[in-house]
């Protein structure tokens, strides 16, 4: 079977103007990410790490370059179509959770299925597998600040899978996390990509996310430093993590 | 190379139903008790204040309709005067309260950017934010307007009860004041929606990027 590209970016650029003063942030991002590839984008912080997250989930508009998502330019899109790839084509995790607060985990888990048509019954019962599927099969009417973080977060992973996307863009999932809680929330990530058939793609600096990685993307001042197969990786981790 | 998508654009639907919008919006001002009584306040004012003189009219027209004479002579003078005046007050107290509601939902547009920033990253249509921040803004304006009508009648009513007496309930002007309740209750709704059609669209018109970053 060839190789499916389901996230392409050709010549990814993104300026930010403070002020007069022009901001390169991305300065040619050329990146292929493949159907059900669990990918890592490292770099250190302010590389642009979530400006190229944005760019590829449609939250925000390159300033040259292009994004096509299973081979669809999204720059092409109108705003009912945009709207419909972030509810159907991508899930979307934050660092900080971003549930709504006035709504229960189940309710949250139900919202991208009720924008995407579904009728209330089915909704809430995928909603309700999907949460047991991630451990919180009792906390269905909790509201998030009655959660954990690692709660949360969960609620967040099964939220962003109710509508079965094709990508998962997790940024820093880990990074208000607890070490232990962490493992917990990479490795739930990784059943995901392996059962659901889902691209994995997360910004972190949190080096547990490359034993799962397939591949690794090194970002450094808004441009690729180099991308390294899983293989190649074993050495590497050690020699990092002196570094810290 | 032939680039194929089959029947990518046919099942590209995306809803919101009424219920839940309006399931939501209860929600956020139940929750967010303090910023709705910022905004419903300053619709109860203003409607109260309206209402007052229009309940005041209402009983000028009864003692004028069915009052005794002495009664009806003594009022005649006063009334031209005061109607410019209050045309005035009225004008400007609505004026006051529409600042204040675009105010109260500025901020809580501000307050909520990540929660809308994140609700367009699952799908929502900007109309969709448009429609959960109107509909919280007209049920204010609902309650509101209510609660303005019956001090502003209170109000008056007092003031004419202390003033005539019993003479107040045989020409209790009944279907002028249910009329001016209306009136002023359609009013309210109508204020606070305009009032905040702005922020409304503000918020939904946001990059969800740019929303999801703000740190409130
Ligand atoms: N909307 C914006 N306006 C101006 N500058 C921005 C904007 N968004 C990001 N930047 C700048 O772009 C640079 C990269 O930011 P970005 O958030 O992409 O970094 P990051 O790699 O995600 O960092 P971290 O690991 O700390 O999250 C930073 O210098 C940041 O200040
Ligand atoms: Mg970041």
């Amino acid at each position: 079977m060839p190789k499916e590209a389901i996230v392409r970016t050709i010549g990814l650029k993104k300026t930010f103007l403070l002020g007069k003063i022009p901001l390169h942030v991305l300065k040619g991002i050329d990146i292929e990410i493949y159907r059900g590839e669990y990918i890592s984008i490292m770099g250190p912080s302010g590389s642009g790490k979530t400006t190229l997250f944005n760019m590829i989930g449609g939250l925000d508009k390159p300033t040259e370059g292009k994004v096509y998502i299973d081979e669809v330019d999204i720059a092409q899109l109108d705003a009912y179509e945009l709207a419909w790839l972030r509810c159907r084509k991508i899930g979307y995790i934050f660092q900080t959770f971003n549930l709504i607060p006035v709504m229960t985990a189940l309710e949250n888990v139900m919202l991208p299925m009720i924008f995407g048509g579904m009728e209330n019954d089915e909704a809430m019962n995928k909603a309700k597998s999907l949460l047991e599927t991630v451990g919180l099969g009792e906390r269905l009417h909790h509201k998030p600040f009655e959660l954990s973080g690692g709660q949360q977060q969960r609620v967040a992973i099964a939220r962003a899978l109710a509508n079965d996307p094709a990508i998962i863009l997790a940024d820093e999932p880990t990074g208000n996390l607890d070490l232990k809680t962490g493992k917990e929330i990479i490795h739930l990530l990784k059943e995901m990509n392996k059962n659901k058939e889902v691209s994995i793609i997360t910004a972190t600096h949190d080096l547990k996310m490359l034993d799962v990685s397939d591949r690794v993307i090194w970002i450094r001042d808004g441009m690729i430093e180099r991308i390294e197969d899983r293989e190649n990786l074993q050495i590497k981790v050690g020699e990092v993590e002196g570094e810290e | 190379m032939q680039e194929s998508v089959p029947g990518k654009k046919i099942d590209k639907q995306l809803t919101l139903p009424l219920r839940h919008a309006l399931n939501m919006s209860i929600r956020n001002i139940k929750i967010r008790f303090g910023r709705s009584i910022i905004v419903t306040s300053s619709i109860i004012l203003g409607i109260a204040f309206l209402m007052s003189i229009l309940a005041n009219n209402a009983f000028m027209a009864g003692i004028l309709e069915k009052g005794p004479e002495h009664i009806k002579i003594a009022l005649q003078q006063d009334i031209e005067e005061m109607k410019i005046r209050q045309i005035w007050l009225v004008s400007l107290s609505l004026l006051v309260c529409v600042v204040g509601i675009v105010n109260a939902m500025l901020m809580a547009v501000t307050e909520r950017a990540r929660e809308i920033g994140t609700m367009k990253c699952l799908g929502a249509l900007d109309k969709y934010i448009v429609e959960i921040f109107l509909l919280e803004s007209s049920m204010q304006g609902v309650i509101g307007s209510i609660i303005g009508v019956i001090f502003g009648f209170a109000a008056s009513f007092i003031v004419y009860l202390l003033k005539y007496k019993g003479l107040v309930w045989s020409i209790f002007p009944t279907e002028l004041l249910l009329k001016y309740s209306l009136f002023s209750i359609l009013l309210g709704v109508i204020i606070s929606v305009i009032g905040a059609i702005y922020p409304a669209y503000v918020s939904a018109k946001m990059e969800p990027a740019e929303a999801i970053r703000r740190e409130v």
